[in-house]
């Protein structure tokens, strides 16, 4: 009886220590390109593991002014590799905590079938009104954009009907109300498992535009938090990896 | 101190608030003059719908104005059709849009004023041998006149610290739809922050110069 | 069509908790009284004589014009019309000045003006005022200007809603002459509301007594208040208005004689001149009747009357009986028991003691 009482009390002290590690929620903030994948990643997260991810979407740009101010994300998903590293050198992340998530690839992308041609030949004849991209100040698929347009030697003849959207998100809502015709999104908003979901798309080839490296940190208000860390692992895992790559991110 | 593009956006800031209000004026005066005196079974769903925009999040407004006004929207449809192509990313589009937006802020300052003048001056008016329309331009808008006023400059204040709706629907374009609302969130968003507290605290500025006149004018209450 | 029949009104007005229903025949010329307690519908008749009165449906015809058959769809708008109108409170334009209020109507008048603005000015006493904007105005200064701006339009037909309800007894009787001037001095008909006895018995040539919404009576004035037949709810202050001419003075005694077809009163002093024209009203209960001719009484005014007609009055206790004063109408208000005691009957010749006189003037 003893010994079973002890065993029993161990077990307890088992379930009592691993419930409140499952009881921990993270506040993650996810580059908007990603939502969809994060989505799912987060489901299963928490099924696996018991962590609760809270998503926060948007442009890195904004989470960087916000992370910078004081808020209270333990990670970021970001859209390029530039703000974890700045996160980093001002501190504001921990060190070494830093990895690639996903390399995103750039699509131009119409509602309309038949609107974009597989060689992208319909940027060259500019019978469109409106081309969204997202604003290339602060998205870094939007300064891609840039950079394919200006390799291409079109981006003055088409900056005039060029419509730039907060983040990539509005950048898809914009198109896909038809309101611009076509336009510069991430793959994985417009791709699942290798196939178009809608309209017609160019995969722009890697040699226009540099791959778009998507990095995540752990920031310095996740330090302790062991959910920051586990989410971070669990991204290098199987079953993330696979939902990444579904939605046509390449993997380091 | 400030980049031509900062100028651009302000510039461009003033002219849609300017344009906005003008057509406000005239838009908001005929609602809220049938909403002041009308007995109409109607009129609670059209004080209603005018009202709407005080409460709906800008995007909300922004998002149905992207969908109706797109070409598969029936707006979109209609301008098309007229020739004139699609409103959104264009100037006239944000104008439309800051026009729905805005519409309150001018149509409840002159119904509460056409409210408080009552029907009398009318028909004194009318005794006189005025019409309806010659008692209303000589009658009624002259005494509806702080209303007029506040109406404009709610009006005018109200469109240029619009943002939600113009981010929706502007696209961020120079000079057509990037106004200084806009400038500033870019601004703030690429870590500009100097250049985001000169245009910001402008905006600050001016909006507060322009309410503390209005709520220091004599004798008269903003919202009756 | 004859000038005592000018104004032909048919209306009616149905509202949930009040109805207005009428049929009118108004004379071209003089002061028609629309007389009645509040609710009574006189103010709304006055609308809809105006075309004020968006639900008003009927007949109306001015002077030989069509201004309204609602059975051949015909409404002229108020402002087609050529009337005047006062409200109860001024309602000057506050954004114009008194000269400016004055202009509005008049400008838009396309026709000759048959009146001038600077006889309407001297009339009403506003010369001094014309400058002033309304709010630096009094009360009765402001009726003035609005019975100015009106009249400045030269109407055909002036329409006065209690012009001097809001006014207190001081500012009424500053306006009551300048009224009494209007009356003598212009030419065309004017419908006066009022519920106020003294006012009317001022100012009216005609009276139109209204009731819930009904003609009670109508007629002229005098005849009309000296007529026994009217709704208990005006025999309280039953009474007769007589117009007399100033006779005589007595300085020793400080009285003046006032002589009327068939009789004279004396009253305390009048500043009047002899010969000029005043009103003044005789109540029923005011009057007592003897037999014979009282004498060693202190009543001063005993008129040879003879008994036209007896009935009854607002209480079972008392009877009203209507006097002819030779040609001049007087009520007398007495008890049922002197009625008997006394046997009064038509055509009996008696004396009638006037306790007191009230002057409108």
């Amino acid at each position: 009886m003893k010994i079973q009482g002890s065993y029993l009390l161990a077990g307890l002290m088992f379930a009592a220590s691993g419930w409140s590690i499952q009881a921990a929620e993270v506040h993650v903030a996810v580059a908007a390109n990603f939502t969809a994948p994060m989505q799912k990643i987060a489901i299963e997260f928490q099924k696996d593991t018991g962590h609760k991810a809270l998503l926060a979407f948007g442009a890195t740009g904004k989470f960087y002014a916000q992370i910078k101010n004081g808020a209270p994300f333990a990670v970021l998903l970001a859209a390029d590799d530039k703000t974890p590293a700045i996160l980093e050198s001002e501190g504001n992340a921990i060190p070494g905590s830093c990895f690639t998530y996903a390399i995103g690839t750039l699509v131009l992308w119409s509602a309309q079938s038949g609107m974009v041609d597989d060689q992208g030949a319909v940027l060259k004849k500019g019978e469109f009104q409106h081309l969204a991209i997202a604003n290339p100040k602060t998205a870094p698929y939007g300064a891609a954009a840039i950079k394919i347009l200006t390799q291409l030697g079109l981006l003055d003849t088409l900056q005039p009907k060029l419509v730039t959207g907060e983040n990539i998100s509005q950048t898809y809502q914009f198109i896909a109300t038809g309101n611009a015709e076509l336009g510069f999104v991430a793959m994985s908003q417009v791709m699942f498992d290798g196939k178009l979901t809608s309209g017609s798309a160019w995969i722009v080839p890697t040699n226009l535009h540099e791959p778009i490296r998507q990095d995540a940190v752990i920031l310095a208000k996740g330090k302790d938090q062991p959910a920051a860390k586990a989410l971070v692992d669990y991204l290098k895992g199987k079953k993330a990896t696979a939902i990444i790559q579904s939605y046509g991110y390449m993997l380091p | 101190m400030l980049s031509a593009v900062d100028l651009a956006a302000i510039w461009l800031t003033i002219k849609l608030a300017t344009i906005t209000t003008a057509i406000l004026l005239i838009v908001g005066t005929p609602i809220a003059w049938w909403l002041a005196r009308t007995r109409s079974r109607f009129k609670g769903l059209i004080g209603a719908i005018v009202a709407l925009p005080l409460v709906l999040p800008p995007t909300v407004l922004g998002f149905y104005l992207l969908i109706t006004l797109g070409p598969h929207g029936p707006v979109g449809q209609f301008t098309q059709w007229l020739g004139i192509g699609l409103l959104p990313f264009t100037f006239a589009g944000l104008v439309v849009a800051s026009v729905f937006y805005s519409l309150p802020f001018v149509v409840q300052p002159l119904q509460l004023a056409f409210e408080a003048i009552g029907p009398r001056p009318l028909e004194v008016a009318a005794t006189l041998r005025a019409g309806p329309w010659n008692s209303f331009f000589t009658v009624v808008i002259p005494l509806a006149k702080p209303g007029f006023i506040t109406a404009a400059i709610l009006g005018f204040t109200h469109t240029i610290g619009e943002f939600g709706v113009v981010l929706m629907i502007g696209g961020n374009i120079p000079e057509k739809t990037r106004v200084v609302s806009v400038q500033i969130y870019d601004h703030v968003e690429a870590l500009e922050y100097a250049e985001a507290h000169v245009l910001a605290g402008g905006l600050l500025l001016f909006s507060f110069l322009v309410l503390l006149a209005l709520y220091s004018r004599k004798g008269t209450r903003v919202w009756q | 069509m004859t000038p005592d029949a000018a104004i032909r009104a048919r209306f009616q007005v149905i509202w949930p908790r009040f109805t207005l229903d009428i049929d009118l025949t108004l004379p071209g010329r003089g002061v028609t009284a629309l007389f009645g307690h509040s609710g009574s519908g006189k103010t709304t008749l006055l609308r809809c004589l105006a075309g004020l009165e968006r639900h008003c449906v009927g007949l109306l015809h001015f002077k030989g014009e069509i201004w309204q058959d609602s059975e051949r769809g015909i409404f002229r708008p108020t402002h087609q019309r050529p009337l005047g109108y006062v409200f109860q409170e001024a309602s000057l334009f506050p954004h114009l000045s008194v000269q400016k209020n004055l202009d509005y109507g008049r400008t838009r008048v396309n026709h000759a003006h048959k009146v001038s603005l600077e006889d309407v000015v001297e009339l009403l006493g506003i010369a001094h005022l014309l400058d002033r904007m309304p709010d630096r105005l009094s009360g009765g200064e402001r009726q003035r200007v609005a019975i100015a701006r009106s009249l400045a339009t030269s109407p055909e037909l002036l329409l006065m809603d209690e012009p001097l309800a809001a006014l207190d007894l001081k500012r009424k009787n500053e306006i009551l002459p300048y009224l009494e001037r209007l009356r003598d001095e212009l030419d065309i008909p004017v419908c006066y509301v009022s519920h106020s006895p003294d006012e009317v018995a001022r100012l009216a040539d005609h009276i139109v007594l209204l009731a819930e919404g009904r003609v009670v009576a109508a007629g002229g004035l005098r005849e009309t208040l000296a007529r026994l037949d009217l709704p208990t709810a005006f025999t309280e202050d039953a009474g007769v208005v007589i117009e007399a001419v100033v006779a005589s003075h007595d300085e020793a005694y400080h009285l003046t004689r006032l002589d009327f077809p068939g009789g004279s009163v004396v009253v305390a002093r009048r500043p009047e001149a002899i010969g000029r024209q005043l009103r003044f009203r005789i109540y029923a209960r005011d009057v007592s009747l003897t037999l014979t001719r009282a004498e060693g009484t202190s009543i001063i005014n005993l008129l040879s009357a003879t008994v036209t007609e007896v009935a009854d009055a607002d209480t079972p206790a008392h009877v009203l009986v209507q006097l002819d004063v030779g040609g001049t109408p007087l009520i007398a208000r007495i008890t049922r028991r002197s009625r008997d005691h006394l046997h009064l009957a038509p055509g009996q010749p008696l004396w009638a003691q006037i306790k007191a006189v009230a002057l409108l003037a």
